[in-house]
C-alpha cells in the first residue's frame, strides 16, 4: 500500500510528460478528422467527427508528388551515401598512409559544420550546372552533407573488425576491393544500418537546401511542399493538419514497427556501444 | 593458394628489393586514392570548396548576378555595427542556454522515467520519442496553429485559467520563449535516448552497494547516476551547442525572425540578405562568421574535453 502511494508522484510525473510529448499529436489527428465547420463551431472537442476528406483532398492537391520526390531523393542520396562512405572508410580505418589521420578529420569535422556556410556557393554552383530547381539540385548535398556522420560510424565500425579476416583472404588472392566486397561489407551490415536509418530521417526532414535550391511545386520535396501548402490552407485549418498529419506518418510507422533500430540508428553518431 | 605464394616468394628473390618496393607503394596509393575518391569529391566540391567560396564573396559587394566589387574587410565592419546582428547572436545564445540547462535535464528526466517501476511505462516511452521523429517544417506549422491567437488550443486553454488572449508569436516578449518551448519539446526525446542507453550502461553493483550502505534514492543518484553519466552529459552539452548555433528551421516557420528581429539567429538573418535582399557579400560575411564561431567552440570543447581526459587518467 505504502509502496503504491509512493509511486503517485512518478505516475503523475509519468503522464505529464505522456501529455506534452503525446498531446500536439492528438490534436493535430482530431483536427485533421475534422471538416471545415466542424472545426469552426468546436476547435477544442476531441475526436468528435472522423471525416477522411481532407486526406483526399491534400494528396490530390500535390501532396502525392512531394511524396514521390521526397521517397526519390531521400533513397537514391541514402544509397549512394551508403556506399561511397563503406568505400572510403576502408582505408581511413584499416590502412596505414600519410594524410590519413587529416583526411578522417577534414572528413568528420563537416558534422559541426552549418550549412549556412555553404549555402551561396551551393546555389551559384546548382544555377551554373543547370540544376536549379530541378530535383536533382539536392542530390549532390544531401550526399555531401551525410558524408561526415556515416564515415564516423563505418570507421568506428571497422576498427573493430580483426585483421587476420583480411589476411586470409589476401592470401587467399583477393584485391583490395574483392577483401573490401567479400570480407568487409557483409560484416559492415548492423553499422550499415545504423547510417541508413540515420541519413534517411534526416534527409526526409531536410529544409533549408530544399528552400534555397527549389522553387517550383513539381520539384518540391516534403518539408518544403508542406511550407507551401501554408498560403493554400491558410483558412482550411483541417486541410493543412491532414497534409501534417500524412507527412509525419512513414517515420512514425517505421518507429512503431522497428523501435529499437530506429532508436539505435538516430543515437548512432553520439553513443558508443 | 600454395602456387601463389609460390609465386610471390619466387618474385621476391628474382626482382630487385627497392624496386618491387616503390612499385607496390605506387600500386597501393592508387587503390586507397580509389577507394577515397568518390566521397572525397562530393565533398570537397558541396562543403570543402563552398566554405573557401563564402569567405571569398564575403569580402565583396555583390548581388548575386552583376560582377562582384571588392570591398576588403567593409561587410565584416559593416556587421559589427549592425544592431541586428547582435540581437541574433544573442538570440543564438539564448538558444544555446536553454538547450543546455533545459532541454538535457529534461532529457535526463524523461530517461530516468523510462526506468520507474510503473505500468505503462513502455507505452509511455515510445510516445516521449514521438516529436523527434516529426520533421522540423511539420512542427513548427503545428505548433503555429496550437499558439494561434484564435483558434488556437494553447490560447483556449489560458482564457480557461482565466488570463487575457495571447499573440504568442507576435509579440515580441513571447515569441522567442515561445518558439524555444517547441525547440525543447523536439530535442528533450533525444537527448532522453542518449542518457537511456548511458543509465544501461551503469553497473547494478553500484546500486547494490550503495543499498548495503543505507543510501537512499537521492543520494544514489547524486553519488553514482550523475558521476557516471558525466561523459553523456559532456557530448550531449557538445552537440546541444554545435546544433543550437546551426539552428534554423524551427525558427525560420514559426516567425521568420520577427517580430521586429525578435527571434532573429544568424541563421535567418543570412538567409534574407542572401535570398531575400540578395546582399550576397553581406550575407556571406554573416555565414562565414557562423561556421568561425562553430569551429572556435569546436576548438575549445575540444581542448576542454583533452584536460577532462587527462585528468580522469589520474585521478
Amino acid at each position: 500500500m505504502t509502496a503504491t502511494l509512493k509511486r503517485v508522484p512518478l505516475y503523475v510525473l509519468a503522464v505529464v510528460l505522456l501529455v506534452f510529448t503525446g498531446f500536439p499529436f492528438l490534436y493535430m489527428l482530431s483536427t485533421a478528422l475534422k471538416n471545415q465547420s466542424e472545426f469552426f463551431e468546436a476547435p477544442f472537442s476531441f475526436f468528435t467527427s472522423f471525416n477522411l476528406e481532407n486526406f483526399t483532398t491534400v494528396f490530390q492537391m500535390g501532396l502525392s508528388r512531394y511524396f514521390f520526390n521526397s521517397i526519390l531523393i531521400t533513397v537514391l542520396a541514402v544509397g549512394i551515401v551508403m556506399f561511397i562512405a563503406s568505400l572510403a572508410s576502408y582505408p581511413l580505418s584499416r590502412m596505414k598512409f600519410k594524410f590519413n589521420r587529416v583526411l578522417f578529420l577534414i572528413f568528420i569535422s563537416g558534422m559541426m559544420l552549418p550549412i549556412h556556410a555553404t549555402l551561396i556557393p551551393i546555389f551559384k554552383l546548382t544555377e551554373n550546372i543547370g540544376l536549379y530547381d530541378t530535383l536533382w539540385a539536392l542530390l549532390g548535398p544531401y550526399i555531401a552533407f551525410s558524408l561526415p556522420i556515416s564515415i564516423f560510424i563505418l570507421t568506428q565500425f571497422m576498427q573493430e573488425i580483426p585483421k587476420s579476416l583480411e589476411e586470409a583472404a589476401k592470401m587467399d588472392g583477393c584485391t583490395h576491393f574483392g577483401v573490401f566486397w567479400r570480407v568487409i561489407l557483409p560484416m559492415l551490415t548492423p553499422a550499415l544500418m545504423t547510417v541508413l536509418i540515420y541519413n534517411f530521417i534526416h534527409l526526409w526532414n531536410e529544409f533549408i537546401f530544399a528552400l534555397v535550391l527549389i522553387s517550383s511545386p513539381e520539384s518540391m520535396t516534403l518539408p518544403l511542399g508542406l511550407q507551401d501548402f501554408r498560403g493554400e490552407f491558410s483558412v482550411n485549418i483541417p486541410g493543412l493538419m491532414a497534409a501534417l498529419t500524412l507527412a509525419s506518418l512513414p517515420i512514425l510507422m517505421i518507429y512503431l514497427f522497428s523501435q529499437e533500430k530506429v532508436v539505435k540508428g538516430l543515437a548512432g553518431g553520439a553513443v558508443k556501444e | 593458394m600454395q602456387t601463389h605464394v609460390n609465386k610471390m616468394a619466387g618474385a621476391r628473390s628474382v626482382s630487385k628489393p627497392e624496386q618491387k618496393v616503390s612499385s607496390v607503394k605506387i600500386k597501393n596509393a592508387l587503390t586507397i586514392m580509389l577507394f577515397i575518391a568518390p566521397a572525397f569529391i562530393v565533398y570537397a566540391v558541396y562543403v570543402l570548396y563552398p566554405i573557401f567560396s563564402t569567405f571569398q564573396y564575403s569580402l565583396h559587394q555583390w548581388d548575386g548576378m552583376s560582377e562582384m566589387t571588392f570591398v576588403g574587410l567593409q561587410n565584416y565592419i559593416q556587421l559589427f555595427n549592425d544592431s541586428v546582428f547582435w540581437t541574433s547572436l544573442t538570440n543564438n545564445a539564448w538558444v544555446v542556454i536553454v538547450s543546455v540547462f533545459v532541454q538535457i535535464p529534461l532529457g535526463l528526466l524523461m530517461a530516468l522515467m523510462l526506468f520507474a517501476p510503473i505500468k505503462g511505462i513502455r507505452f509511455m516511452s515510445s510516445v516521449y520519442f514521438f516529436p523527434f521523429l516529426m520533421s522540423t517544417v511539420a512542427i513548427g506549422l503545428l505548433w503555429v496553429l496550437m499558439y494561434d491567437p484564435i483558434n488556437g488550443i494553447i490560447n483556449q486553454l489560458v482564457t480557461l485559467v482565466g488570463f487575457e488572449n495571447v499573440s504568442w508569436l507576435s509579440q515580441a516578449e513571447t515569441a522567442m520563449f515561445a518558439v524555444l518551448l517547441v525547440v525543447v519539446w523536439q530535442f528533450a526525446p533525444f537527448y532522453m535516448i542518449l542518457f537511456k542507453a548511458a543509465i544501461v550502461g551503469i553497473p547494478e553493483e553500484l546500486y547494490e552497494a550503495a543499498k548495503m550502505d543505507g543510501a537512499n534514492a537521492m543520494t544514489k543518484f547524486i553519488h553514482i547516476t550523475l558521476p557516471m553519466l558525466m561523459p553523456t552529459i559532456v557530448s550531449s552539452s557538445i552537440l546541444a551547442i554545435v546544433g543550437s548555433l546551426k539552428a534554423f528551421d524551427i525558427f525560420y516557420i514559426m516567425t521568420g525572425g520577427g517580430p521586429n528581429h525578435g527571434t532573429e539567429l544568424m541563421g535567418t538573418y543570412m538567409f534574407k540578405q542572401a535570398f531575400i535582399n540578395f546582399n550576397m557579400g553581406y550575407a556571406s560575411a554573416i555565414a562565414f562568421l557562423m561556421f568561425f564561431i562553430a569551429l572556435i567552440v569546436t576548438v575549445i570543447i575540444q581542448i576542454l574535453d583533452f584536460y577532462r581526459k587527462k585528468k580522469g587518467a589520474y585521478s
